[in-house]
């Protein structure tokens, strides 16, 4: 134990000091820490835009997709990010906020991505997110469904599928469900 | 005549501790004082499971006298195989305070003071009174947050407020011991990146085409309770909702003809419940608590820093040192002092960080631990903090508090600690 605290005191020495610490405050997490710095390294363009109902919680804010090309164009998607405590450890929790005809995403908001589940690793960013819920609505993809019905849609009828995207994104019935305008 | 039983009781250990061995420090002093400062010496267990009951045992047979323990859960009838200080009539009752008051029953002499809540209930004048903390933990969570804390405690004119941590841990045959010295040795931060997370299944695989039982636990507990129970908050201890969760994975399991769902399988899925081995709590229980002894009396040297125990096949330990991590967001960058006028605004002290020679940063964020105070990107959330640029220092931190730098042109962050001239 005492030859313990003397290797803190050579340390102190060897460093001069520097780092004293007095009376303690509340210091910065270290999920905050790499919420900062993510946030600072995204690249967001111009289809993305988030807000942040309190700018001073940076580990709960909203994400707006508006792609520019592809069936789901014309759209504004908006999805709720929270960030805990143990991230990077765990991934952020996304969830779409609107009702949307989409084979990845189902009625309650869930996304099926790789990369918000089984395969997130610390070393991945919100950015690689960012991305990755970009590409769901360029390159909707059927083998990975989360709502069944779009997926077949998407497999069997192509234009079909895109007459159905058009519709939902209006706040239109399709297969008997009504969806969420995202048009404006 | 109970002082003789007293003597006997603790002959061996006392052979240890009243001479010295080829391994001992060359300025330790062998003795009574060395007797009288184990007795004396306060420490933390957290954690009263299946480690936690070994830890307490092996402690209080090795010479500890004030023991401390800390634990937010209740007896469950699956602990009563491994955790021995609990009887079926303990089903229920607090952890902390059965395994507490049997210890002290059984080891005459030894006080154990029991808390039963959370790590997180206790301040840091609450960790500053004891002289080791031991884990025997089952979340990573829970370790971060014990580990951040007392390295954040470490006070560089108070050698006392360095609390060495010996952290066990087991899942099925496998396990670790490892002792870290908060500032000084690889932190729990710094080895994160060793845990792999636990394997998730795809949730189209759990939404679409499930194949194990699991998968469908999984359904019920993810999704099925989302569409039909929106309103209830889960709660894993609540017997109603894991009925609820094993009825519905039952009937998905039924219609994709899966057997094999359980009720314990089910408790085991949504609580995320890893097998545990008695004899391995054992084996890594012991090696954390003679290192405990160790650091207490410096009767010989301790473990540098990680031991790891593999039991799948025959046994074989390892023990290496891990390595501080220099941009550990824990302990690689300690809060550097800085004094500063807080008259200045907040435009003015990000443009002073510029000026300095050993930071030069040229587009800073910045926060402390409730507030933004300036963040450069995303472009809503600089317009949104771009106000505070305007407002001294003052009105947005505390005298002596902490704040957070990151820049692009870094990729390691700043804290400083700002002390008001």
């Amino acid at each position: 134990m005492l030859k313990i605290w003397s290797m803190k005191q050579q340390q102190q020495q060897a460093e001069n000091a520097e780092g004293a610490a007095g009376k303690k405050k509340k210091k910065v997490t270290a999920a905050q820490l790499r919420v900062q710095r993510d946030l600072q390294e995204l690249t967001l363009g111009s289809t993305m835009k988030m807000t942040f109902p309190n700018p001073d919680d940076i580990l709960n804010f909203v994400l707006v997709i508006s792609p520019d090309e592809g069936m789901y164009k014309g759209g504004h998607f908006h999805f709720s990010f929270s960030v805990n405590q143990n991230f990077p450890h765990d991934p952020p929790k996304v969830k779409c906020t609107q009702k949307i005809y989409h084979p990845n995403i189902d009625l309650e908001g869930n996304v099926c991505l790789n990369i918000l589940r089984e395969d997130w690793k610390p070393v991945l960013n919100l950015n690689a997110v960012i991305v990755g819920l970009q590409f769901l609505f360029l390159e909707p993809n059927a083998s990975d469904p989360l709502n069944k019905d779009a997926a077949e849609d998407l497999r069997g009828n192509r234009e079909g599928f895109k007459r159905n995207v058009r519709g939902a994104m209006q706040g239109g019935m399709v297969r008997g469900v009504k969806f969420d305008d995202v048009l404006r | 005549m109970v002082a003789i039983d007293q003597k006997l009781r603790w002959k061996h250990l006392y052979n240890v501790l009243t001479r010295s061995g080829p391994f001992s420090d060359e300025d330790w002093v062998p003795g009574p004082e060395t007797i009288s400062t184990l007795e004396s010496s306060k420490i933390l267990v957290i954690g009263a499971g299946g480690l936690g009951c070994e830890i307490l045992k092996n402690l209080a047979l090795s010479g500890f006298k004030d023991i401390h323990v800390i634990d937010m859960d209740t007896i469950d009838i699956s602990n009563l195989n491994r955790q021995f200080l609990f009887r079926q009539s303990d089903i229920g009752k607090p952890k902390a305070e059965v395994a507490a008051a049997f210890v002290e029953k059984r080891v005459k002499g030894v006080k154990i003071t029991p808390y039963v809540g959370k790590i997180q209930d206790k301040d840091e004048d609450y960790y500053m009174q004891f002289k080791i903390v031991v884990c025997g933990l089952d979340s990573i969570e829970a370790r971060r947050w014990i580990n951040s804390t007392l390295v954040g405690m470490v006070d560089f004119e108070n050698p006392e407020s360095l609390k060495p941590i010996i952290d066990g841990g087991t899942e099925g045959f496998k396990g670790q011991a490892r002792v870290i010295l908060p500032t000084l040795s690889s932190c729990i931060e710094c080895q994160l990146d060793m845990h792999a997370p636990r394997p998730a299944v795809p949730l189209c695989t759990i939404a679409t085409i499930p194949r194990q039982p699991q998968h469908c636990i999984e359904w019920a507990h993810q999704i099925a309770w989302q569409e039909q129970r929106k309103d209830d908050t889960f709660d894993s201890d609540d017997l109603e909702h894991i009925g609820w969760i094993y009825n519905a994975a039952l009937e998905r399991a039924r219609q994709f003809q899966i057997p094999g769902v359980t009720f314990q399988m089910t408790q085991g899925v949504v609580k995320n419940i890893i097998p545990a081995i008695a004899s391995t709590n054992a084996v890594i229980a012991a090696a954390t608590t003679s290192e405990a002894l160790k650091i207490a009396t410096s009767c010989n040297p301790y473990l540098e820093n990680y031991m790891m125990y593999a039991g799948e096949e025959g046994v074989y330990t390892y023990t290496f040192e891990a390595e501080k991590k220099p941009d550990c967001p824990v302990c690689g960058n300690l809060a550097r002092a800085m004094t500063v006028d807080p008259n200045m605004t907040l435009e003015a002290f990000i443009e002073a960080l510029g000026e300095r020679p050993e930071a030069q940063l040229k587009k800073p964020s910045m926060r402390t631990e409730e507030k933004t105070l300036y963040q450069r990107f995303p472009p809503q959330l600089e317009e949104q903090t771009r106000p505070n640029l305007k407002l001294k220092l003052s009105d947005l931190i505390a005298d002596g508090q902490e704040i957070a730098v990151s820049d692009p042109a870094y990729t390691i962050d700043f804290r400083y600690r700002l002390d008001f001239s």
